[in-house]
C-alpha cells in the first residue's frame, strides 16, 4: 500500500523564503479557492532575495535536469482562463542537472526588479506576481512550486490636483452645482465637497454618492467592461430647496479600493468614478458620474 | 379612513419602538463587552428606525425619545477611551463611515459632544463642523429632531463665561454663532414643513407644525441662557440676526411664534434697550401675523418691568420707550392694511396700559394714544364687531381705572371722539362704566365745562340716538341706566353758587333732550340739586336775592318751572306735582310769594287736568294739603284761594272714605300750630263736621248697598282729629262734642248691622284709653278732659 501511495506523493518538498520575511509587511490576498492568505509586500525596484530549499521525501532521491527559479508578472484574463500573459519574466538557474539526496538550499536574488504594475484582483482580470521554482525532470514531469507575493507602488503627491466643479441639470427641473475638492485621491483620502441646489422643481427623496469601479479588459471588439459599485454613501435625506448646500465628506478608507490603472500592458484598465445620484419620490434616479483618479500614497507620507 | 390612518400609525410606532429596543439591547450588550464595532453597528441600526416617514411629529417624538435615551448610554461608552481603545478623534472619523446619513449624523453629534467635553480640539471648529454636517438632513421633521438632538447634547458644553473651554481660542461668540446657525437651519426646516404632503391636509400640517415649534424655540432659550450674551452682544449680534431670520422666513406661524419667543426668553432690560430694533422688525412681518398679540405681550412685559422697581423708570425715559412704541404701532398698522380694526384697537389698548403704568403722569401721552386710535377709526362706519367694541371698552376704561377719577378722562380731548365710533349699545355700556366709576370713587364733577364734557360722553344714556329702536330696550336695563344717571346728577357739585348754577343749567339743557321715558328719572335729581342750591343761597345771604346776582333763587325757580313743566307734559303728572310742591315750599322758605303761588297754581292745574286716577288724586290732595299747611309765605287772600281750592277738591273725591279723610285733613289748613299761624277754629270745626257727615253718609251707603254698615274706622279717625284740636285749644271743639262722638261710635259698634272689625275696635279702645289717661294725668290737660264722661 505504501508503495502505491508513495507514487502520488510529491517527490520532494520545496519551500521558498524571503530574506527579510520576518520584518516585511504582509498583506492579505484572496486565493482562487477563496481562502485569504498573508503574503509579503514588495514594490518596484526592490531586490527580491531569498532562498529555496528542496527536501526530498525521506529515503528518496530526486533526479533532475536542472532547477530554476522564475519571477513572473502575469496578467490573467478569466474569460481566457489558463492563458497567462507574462509581462515580466526573470530566470535564475539554481542547479545543474543532477540528483538530490537530502535537503538542499539555494539562495537567489533578483536585483532591482522592475515591477511597474501593482497586483490586482478584479472581476475579469488578475495581475499577479509569483516566484516559480521548477525542478525539471525527464519522464516523471517537472516539479513546480509557486509562491505569490504582492507588489504595490506608491505615488508621490500629484503636483496638479484640481478640484472637480460642475454645474449640471435638467432644464426647468433641477439645477445643481457640485464640487469635489480634488480630482486625485489617495486610497485613505477623504472626499470633501458640496452640492449646491440652484433650482429644485422635483421632489427629491434622497441623494447618494457612489464610488464605482470600471474594469475594462481586452481591446478592440473584445473589450469587456465590468462596473461595480463599491460604496453607496447617503449624502442627503429629504428634499432640499433652492439655495441649499449640502456638505460631502466621504472617507475612502473603509472601502476596498485600488489605485486607478490605465491601460496596463494593453490588457486592461481600472478606473474609478464618483456617481452622484438623486432619487425623487417616484424613485426616478438622476445621476452624474465623474471620474476620479486614485493613487497609492506611501503610508508615512500622507 | 382617518381612523385607519391613526391605527396604522400606532402600529408603525409600535414596530419602530420594538426595533429600537431590540437594537438597543444588542448595542448595550456590545457596549458591555467593550466591542466598539458591534456597538456602532447596532446603534446605527437602531437610529435607522428614525428614518421613517410614516409617523406624525407627535409619534415621531415618542420614537425619538426612545432612541435619545439609548444614545445617552452610548455616549458614556464613547467617553471612556480605555474601553473602546480608540482616540476620540479616530472615533469621530469612524462614525462617519456609516452609509446612511441620519444614523451617521446622530452618532457624529454624540461623539462630537464627547469630543468637546474632553477639550481635545477646538470647540469652535467642532461646533461648526457639527452644525454644518447636519445640513445633510433636509427632511423637515427628521432634520428638526436631529438638530434638536445636536442642540440638546451640546447645550451644556458651549463656551461661555467661566466655562472650561473659555479663553482657549473659543469665545462666547462661537457659541452664539453655533446656536444661531442651528436656529436658522431649524427655522428653515420648520417653515418648509408646511409644504409637505398634499394641500388638503394643510390644516393638520399646521397643527403638527405648531407642535414642533418648541424645538425651534429651544435655540433661543439656550441663547438666552448663555451668560456671555450681554446687552452689547445681544443688541449688536444676537437680536439682529434672529430678526433677520424671522423676517426672511416670510411665514406667519413662525414669525408670530418667534417674535413671541424673543419677547419671552430674553430679559426685559434687553428689550428696553433694543426697542427700536425689535420694533423695526414688526412692520416687516407678514400681513397676516397676529402682531398685536406680540406687541401686547411686549408692552405688558415692559409694564411689569417698570412696575417691578422704580429704579428702572429712568431707563424708560432715557430710551423714549413710549414714543418708540407709539411710532412702531403706527407703522405696523400702516403696513398691515388688512389688519382688522380690532387688532389696531388692541394694540392701542396695550400701549395705553403701558403708558398708564410707566408714565402715569403723562396725560398727554394718553391723549396721544387715544387720538391715534380716533384717527384709525375715522372714516369708518360704527363698529359692529363685538370684539372690537369690547376692546374699545377696555381702552376707554383703562384711564378711568388707573386714575380713579373721571375728571381726568374728561380732560382728554380724544376720549369722546372714540366713543362716537361705538354702536349705541356699547356706547351705553361705556357710559355706564364711566358713571359707575364716578359713583364708586365719589368723584365730584365741579365745573360746568366738565359737566358738559361728561354729558357729551354719556349722551348715549341721556337721549335717544338716531336709529336706535326704543322698543327693544330691556325695561330693567333701562331703569338701571337711568337710575345711574340720576345718581350721577348728585355727584355734580360746586361750592360756588354761580358755578353750581351753571352746572345745573348745563344738566338741564342735556336732560331736556332725553325724551319722555328719561325725564321722570332725570328731572327729580336735578330739581333737588337745584333746591339744594336754593337752600344754600338762602342760608348765605337771604338779603341778596333781590339783586340780580348770577345765581339767585328766582332764576333757579324760573328754571325749575320750565323743567317741571316739561315733565308734566311727558306726561308724568304725579311726579311733576310733587316737584311743584317741593319747589313751592322752597320758594316759600325764600319768601317769594308770587313764585310759590305760581308753583301751587301749576300743581292745582295738574291736579285738575292730568290726575284722573282716584287713588292718585287722594294721594295728591294729601300732598297738597300737607305742603300748603306748612306754607307761611302767603297773604290772606292767596291763602284763602288755595285752601278753598284744596277743601273743594277734597270734598269732590270719588270715594266717600277718601272724601272724609281728605276733608278732615283740610281742617289742618286752618289751624297752624305755631306762633303766628292761622287759627280759625270755626272753619276747623266746619271741616270736622263735614267729614262726620260724609262718614255718616258712607255708613248709610254701606247699609243700603251691602246690608251692613261700613267700618267705624272713619269715626274713630275723626274722633282723633277732635281730640287733637281739643288739646290744641281750639275753642270750637268742645268736650261735649267729643263725648257725643264717643257715644255715637259706641252705638254704631253695638248695632246689629255693624260688621265687627277688630282693627277698628282696637283703634277705638286705645283712643278711649288715651282719653282716660289724659283725664287721670291731671294738670291743665286733666282738667280739660274732665267733662268728658266715658
Amino acid at each position: 500500500m505504501n508503495y502505491i501511495l508513495g507514487a502520488f506523493k510529491p517527490a520532494c518538498h520545496i519551500s521558498i523564503t524571503f530574506a527579510d520575511e520576518k520584518n516585511r509587511k504582509k498583506v492579505p490576498i484572496k486565493k482562487e479557492n477563496g481562502q485569504t492568505v498573508m503574503v509579503p509586500l514588495f514594490q518596484s525596484q526592490e531586490n527580491i532575495v531569498g532562498k529555496i530549499s528542496v527536501e526530498p521525501v525521506q529515503g528518496k532521491k530526486i533526479e533532475h535536469n536542472g532547477i530554476k527559479v522564475e519571477l513572473l508578472g502575469q496578467i490573467e484574463m478569466y474569460f481566457d482562463r489558463g492563458n497567462f500573459y507574462d509581462f515580466t519574466s526573470l530566470v535564475r538557474e539554481l542547479d545543474v542537472p543532477g540528483e538530490i539526496y537530502e535537503r538542499k538550499s539555494y539562495p537567489f536574488e533578483f536585483s532591482t526588479v522592475e515591477m511597474p504594475y501593482e497586483a490586482y484582483n478584479g472581476v475579469n482580470v488578475r495581475l499577479r506576481y509569483v516566484l516559480k521554482v521548477t525542478i525539471s525532470r525527464g519522464y516523471a514531469g517537472s516539479i513546480i512550486e509557486y509562491h505569490d507575493f504582492v507588489v504595490r507602488n506608491y505615488s508621490p503627491l500629484p503636483s496638479i490636483n484640481n478640484s472637480i466643479k460642475m454645474e449640471v441639470g435638467i432644464e426647468d427641473c433641477l439645477h445643481i452645482e457640485f464640487e469635489y475638492n480634488k480630482s486625485k485621491y489617495h486610497l485613505k483620502d477623504v472626499i470633501i465637497g458640496k452640492i449646491y441646489f440652484l433650482l429644485v422643481r422635483i421632489k427629491i427623496k434622497n441623494m447618494d454618492l457612489e464610488i464605482r469601479r470600471r474594469e475594462s479588459t481586452g481591446s478592440g471588439a473584445n473589450t469587456h467592461v465590468e462596473t461595480e459599485t463599491l460604496a453607496k454613501f447617503e449624502l442627503m435625506d429629504g428634499a432640499p430647496v433652492r439655495g441649499e448646500s449640502i456638505p460631502i465628506r466621504l472617507f475612502l478608507s473603509p472601502y476596498e479600493l485600488t489605485p486607478t490603472h490605465r491601460n496596463i500592458n494593453n490588457k486592461f484598465s481600472v478606473k474609478y468614478y464618483l456617481n452622484l445620484v438623486l432619487v425623487d419620490e417616484e424613485d426616478r434616479r438622476y445621476f452624474k458620474q465623474q471620474e476620479i483618479t486614485l493613487y497609492r500614497l506611501a503610508e508615512n507620507s500622507s | 379612513m382617518i381612523v385607519d390612518g391613526i391605527e396604522d400609525e400606532e402600529k408603525w410606532l409600535a414596530e419602530g419602538i420594538a426595533a429600537v429596543q431590540q437594537n438597543a439591547f444588542y448595542m448595550l450588550r456590545a457596549v458591555d463587552s467593550d466591542n466598539l464595532r458591534e456597538a456602532l453597528k447596532y446603534s446605527a441600526q437602531m437610529l435607522s428606525e428614525l428614518r421613517t416617514s410614516k409617523l406624525s411629529p407627535h409619534k415621531y417624538f415618542e420614537l425619538y425619545m426612545r432612541a435619545f435615551d439609548e444614545l445617552k448610554k452610548l455616549e458614556i461608552f464613547f467617553k471612556d477611551e480605555s474601553r473602546h481603545g480608540l482616540s476620540v478623534s479616530d472615533l469621530y472619523e469612524l462614525v462617519q463611515h456609516a452609509g446612511n446619513v441620519l444614523p451617521r449624523l446622530y452618532l457624529l453629534c454624540t461623539v462630537g459632544s464627547v469630543y468637546i467635553k474632553l477639550n481635545e480640539a477646538s470647540c469652535k471648529d467642532l461646533l461648526k463642523d457639527l452644525v454644518e454636517m447636519c445640513r445633510a438632513v433636509q427632511h423637515p421633521i427628521r432634520g428638526l429632531f436631529l438638530r434638536s438632538y445636536l442642540c440638546q447634547v451640546t447645550r451644556d458644553k458651549l463656551p461661555d463665561i467661566g466655562s472650561e473651554n473659555e479663553g482657549v481660542g473659543d469665545s462666547v461668540m462661537d457659541a452664539v454663532d453655533f446656536v444661531l446657525q442651528n436656529f436658522m437651519e431649524m427655522n428653515k426646516l420648520w417653515v418648509r414643513l408646511q409644504h409637505q404632503g398634499p394641500g388638503r391636509i394643510k390644516e393638520k400640517r399646521e397643527k403638527e407644525r405648531n407642535e414642533l415649534r418648541d424645538l425651534v424655540g429651544k435655540n433661543l432659550h439656550i441663547l438666552s441662557q448663555i451668560e456671555g450674551v450681554d446687552l452689547e452682544l445681544y443688541r449688536d449680534t444676537v437680536l439682529p440676526r434672529i430678526l433677520e431670520q424671522v423676517v426672511n422666513s416670510k411665514d406667519e406661524l413662525a414669525q408670530h411664534y418667534l417674535m413671541d419667543c424673543i419677547i419671552q426668553v430674553f430679559p426685559d432690560e434687553y428689550h428696553l434697550q433694543t426697542l427700536d430694533v425689535l420694533l423695526a422688525a414688526c412692520p416687516q412681518l407678514q400681513p397676516t401675523v397676529d402682531i398685536k398679540t406680540v406687541l401686547s405681550q411686549l408692552m405688558e412685559r415692559l409694564s411689569n418691568y417698570a412696575a417691578s422697581s422704580t429704579e428702572v423708570l429712568p431707563e424708560f425715559l432715557q430710551v423714549e420707550a413710549f414714543s418708540k412704541l407709539y411710532n412702531a404701532i403706527g407703522k405696523v398698522i400702516e403696513a398691515q392694511i388688512d389688519m382688522p380694526i380690532v387688532g389696531a384697537i388692541t394694540l392701542y389698548t396695550s400701549l395705553l396700559m403701558f403708558t398708564l403704568r410707566v408714565h402715569p403722569d403723562r396725560l398727554d401721552y394718553v391723549d396721544l394714544v387715544l387720538g391715534a386710535c380716533v384717527k384709525k377709526l375715522s372714516g369708518r362706519p360704527k363698529l359692529e364687531d363685538s370684539r372690537a367694541t369690547k376692546q374699545i371698552i377696555a381702552l376707554l376704561s383703562a384711564p378711568l381705572d388707573k386714575y380713579n377719577d373721571a375728571v381726568t378722562a374728561l380732560t382728554l380731548s380724544s376720549y369722546p371722539r372714540i366713543m362716537d365710533y361705538l354702536d349705541n349699545d356699547t356706547n351705553k355700556i361705556m357710559a355706564m362704566v364711566i358713571i359707575q366709576n364716578i359713583l364708586k370713587n365719589y368723584t365730584c364733577i365741579s365745573t360746568a365745562d366738565q359737566v358738559e364734557a361728561l354729558f357729551e360722553l354719556i349722551k348715549g344714556l341721556i337721549k335717544d340716538i338716531d336709529g336706535s329702536s326704543v322698543d327693544e330696550v330691556d325695561e330693567e336695563d333701562f331703569n338701571e341706566e337711568q337710575n345711574s344717571v340720576a345718581r350721577l346728577i348728585h355727584m355734580l357739585y360746586n361750592d360756588d353758587p354761580d358755578e353750581m348754577l351753571k352746572i345745573i343749567c348745563t344738566v338741564e339743557r342735556h336732560i331736556m333732550t332725553g325724551g319722555q321715558r328719561r325725564l321722570p328719572f332725570t328731572v327729580p335729581p336735578l330739581v333737588f340739586s337745584a333746591l339744594k342750591l336754593v337752600r344754600r343761597l338762602q342760608g348765605q345771604d337771604g338779603e341778596a336775592d333781590g339783586e340780580e346776582a348770577p345765581a339767585s333763587p328766582k332764576k333757579i325757580f324760573r328754571l325749575m318751572n320750565q323743567t317741571i313743566e316739561a315733565l308734566s307734559s311727558v306726561p308724568s303728572p304725579d311726579l311733576a306735582l310733587r316737584l311743584y310742591l317741593q319747589c313751592a315750599e322752597a320758594a316759600s322758605d325764600c319768601d317769594l310769594e308770587p313764585i310759590a303761588y305760581e308753583f301751587f297754581t301749576q300743581a292745582f292745574i295738574l291736579y285738575e287736568e292730568d290726575i284722573a286716577d282716584s287713588k292718585a288724586q287722594f294721594t295728591a290732595i294729601h300732598l297738597i294739603i300737607g305742603t300748603l299747611q306748612r306754607m307761611n309765605v302767603f297773604g290772606v287772600e292767596n291763602r284763602d284761594t288755595l285752601t278753598h281750592k284744596a277743601t273743594g277738591y277734597s270734598a269732590k273725591l270719588l270715594k266717600k272714605a277718601d272724601q272724609c279723610r281728605a276733608v278732615y285733613a283740610c281742617s289742618h289748613l286752618f289751624w297752624v300750630d305755631d306762633q303766628d299761624g292761622t287759627k280759625d277754629g270755626e272753619r276747623v270745626l266746619l271741616c270736622l263736621k263735614r267729614s262726620l257727615r260724609i262718614a255718616n253718609a258712607a255708613q248709610q251707603m254701606a247699609n243700603v248697598t251691602r246690608g251692613s254698615s261700613g267700618p267705624v274706622t272713619l269715626f274713630v279717625e275723626i274722633l282723633n282729629k277732635y281730640l287733637y284740636f281739643f288739646e290744641k285749644g281750639n275753642p270750637k271743639v268742645t268736650s261735649s262734642a267729643i263725648q257725643g262722638l264717643v257715644e255715637l261710635i259706641r252705638t254704631e259698634m253695638q248695632s246689629d248691622t255693624s260688621t265687627p272689625d277688630l282693627a277698628a275696635t282696637a283703634f277705638f279702645n286705645s283712643t278711649l284709653r288715651y282719653i282716660q289717661f289724659q283725664k287721670q294725668k291731671g294738670g291743665v290737660m286733666g282738667e280739660k278732659y274732665d267733662p268728658v264722661k266715658l
